[in-house]
């Protein structure tokens, strides 16, 4: 009898050592997102769709999201990992609020603050499997940066992740430039997008577009081609 | 139709009798030899008279860049070329293999070559090889049917269409293909875009580089434009020139062994006899 208490004890414990939870592969997934920085501010676009492996599962997941006064963050991979970065920033812009002293944190410290939960992430082995594109504008100070899922971080006039990478990057390095207009500038992700439309199979004719000046607005573009 | 176009081994692809002693052999630390691979972008359009063909010119092998200004766009009748993408000595092969096979067919039907007899030569060799053959493909040309532009995988699987890339940098010069490709396009249009999307594809991809070639095709002519672009030039060459006069080595230590002569004379007239 004691021996068979004892196996079922050690069962139990084992079993809540050896019962992993960690990220080994993304099932829910977003496909890239695009970003620019052009005149008066940031341009980011991603489409609408997450995908359940080969299947188109869901037709209007928002990719893009405005964190604080100064930010927009987005997100590629798992949907899931980005819903919990998102309550991760939302503690982190109420603990800013709730020193109501004036300042408030903008899109360095909050793509810094990014880059140490995903880089610490990895190094347990159980990473947050997103690539993310951090944009915002500060006291007139424009800023673009990505990070990535194992904490590869920089910054640059026009980001592009997943299939963007590809696709999407020789275009902007050709075609980008300073002082891009807001109409050029959403015609140049228009074009970014059309072309990962083609090209990318898991890619949906809806897109997400945003602008950040000093308003952040948003647009919902069905793109047909 | 004569037997001797359609050359194909008795059973068909390769023997696989020594896998299993170089997998021993890697187990045990040997190292098989690198292949030299053209990293690549290669891409056809089809315009309003007939098929341009572009090509970059970087050979890689593993890491380096073994050959800064190879052939790709590979000579098959003429009026067909084929550019290659994979491993160096499988496209010149397959190519060369393909184009004595059509020059023979010439003889024999004394009628210009067509571009889906080369097609057909290519895909079932390649099909025949399951993949090892590792060749991907752009084949363009102009014959008495009109204009064709066909890709063909190394499975042995093949595509016909307006405008295709291949290679390890086909999605950056696919971005720029399909962002500005319309149909009928002239020849300066169609010389532009295809020098474009190859430099989208030196530019944004590791494993092309150096120069541009451009290989137009129409009806009745062909032009082969080696090195149409040079957008990696050589920028700093020595005002003074590389001399290197003598003594400029500094000279450590001098050893000198001298070698004696030992000659050993054979005894006997039959040395050189049979």
């Amino acid at each position: 009898m004691n021996s068979i208490d004892a196996t079922i004890a050690e069962k139990g414990l084992m079993s809540s050592e050896m019962g992993s939870e960690r990220t080994l592969y993304p099932y829910v997934t977003g496909t890239s997102v695009i970003g620019i920085k052009y005149k008066d501010g940031i341009l980011m676009a991603a489409d609408m769709g997450g995908s359940y492996g080969s299947t188109l599962r869901y037709k209007s997941v928002e990719r893009l999201k405005p964190i604080g006064k100064h930010s927009l963050i987005g997100a590629s991979g798992e949907i899931s990992d980005f819903q919990e970065i998102l309550r991760y920033l939302d503690e982190l812009i109420l603990y800013d609020n709730m020193w109501d002293d004036g300042n408030s944190l903008g899109p360095k410290e909050v793509h810094n603050y990014l880059t140490r939960v995903m880089y610490n992430r990895r190094n347990k082995f159980n990473p947050l499997w997103n690539s993310l594109v951090l944009g915002g504008v500060k006291n007139g100070q424009k800023y673009l940066g990505t990070v990535s899922m194992i904490g590869v971080h920089f910054e640059d006039n026009h980001i592009a992740t997943g299939f963007g990478n590809h696709l999407a990057r020789p275009i902007l390095r050709k075609e980008w430039h300073e002082n891009l207009s807001f109409e050029d500038g959403v015609k140049l992700l228009e074009k970014c997008m059309r072309v990962l439309l083609y090209r990318d199979r898991s890619a949906v004719n809806k897109l997400q577009v945003w602008c950040l000046f000093p308003f952040v607005t948003s647009a919902f573009y069905p793109l047909f081609s | 139709m004569s037997k001797a176009v359609v050359d194909l081994p008795p059973k068909g692809g390769f023997s696989f009798d020594l896998c299993r002693r170089n997998e021993m052999l890697i187990s045990k630390g040997v190292h098989p030899p690198s292949f030299r691979k053209t990293g690549t972008t290669i891409v056809g359009l089809v315009f309003k008279d007939g098929v341009i063909l572009g090509a970059d010119t970087r050979a890689t092998e593993g890491p380096i860049v073994c050959d800064k200004n190879c052939e790709k766009i590979h000579y098959i009748a003429p009026n067909i070329y084929c550019c290659g993408a994979g491993t160096a000595a499988d496209t010149e092969a397959v190519t060369d293999m393909v184009s004595s096979q059509l020059q023979l067919h010439r003889y024999h039907t004394g009628r210009e070559s067509r571009v889906i007899t080369a097609l057909t030569l290519l895909k079932s060799h390649l099909f025949s090889y399951q993949g090892y053959v590792s060749a991907a493909l752009v084949l363009g040309g102009v014959d008495i049917t009109g204009p064709h532009l066909h890709t063909i995988y190394p499975h042995g699987s093949t595509d016909t269409l307006p405008f295709a890339t291949m290679g390890s940098g086909s999605l950056a010069a696919m971005a720029v293909f399909e962002s500005k490709f319309r149909e009928g396009l002239t020849r300066e249009e169609g010389i532009e875009l295809v020098c474009e999307a190859i430099c989208s594809g030196i530019f944004n991809d590791l494993g092309s580089g150096s120069n541009v070639d451009v290989c137009v095709i129409t009806k009745g002519h062909k032009e082969y434009l080696r090195n149409h672009q040079m957008p990696n030039p050589r920028t700093y060459v020595s005002s003074k020139g590389y001399t290197f006069p003598k003594g400029l080595t500094e000279v450590l230590t001098t050893k000198i062994t001298p070698l004696k002569e030992k000659v050993e004379v054979i005894e006997g007239n039959d040395a050189m006899e049979e």
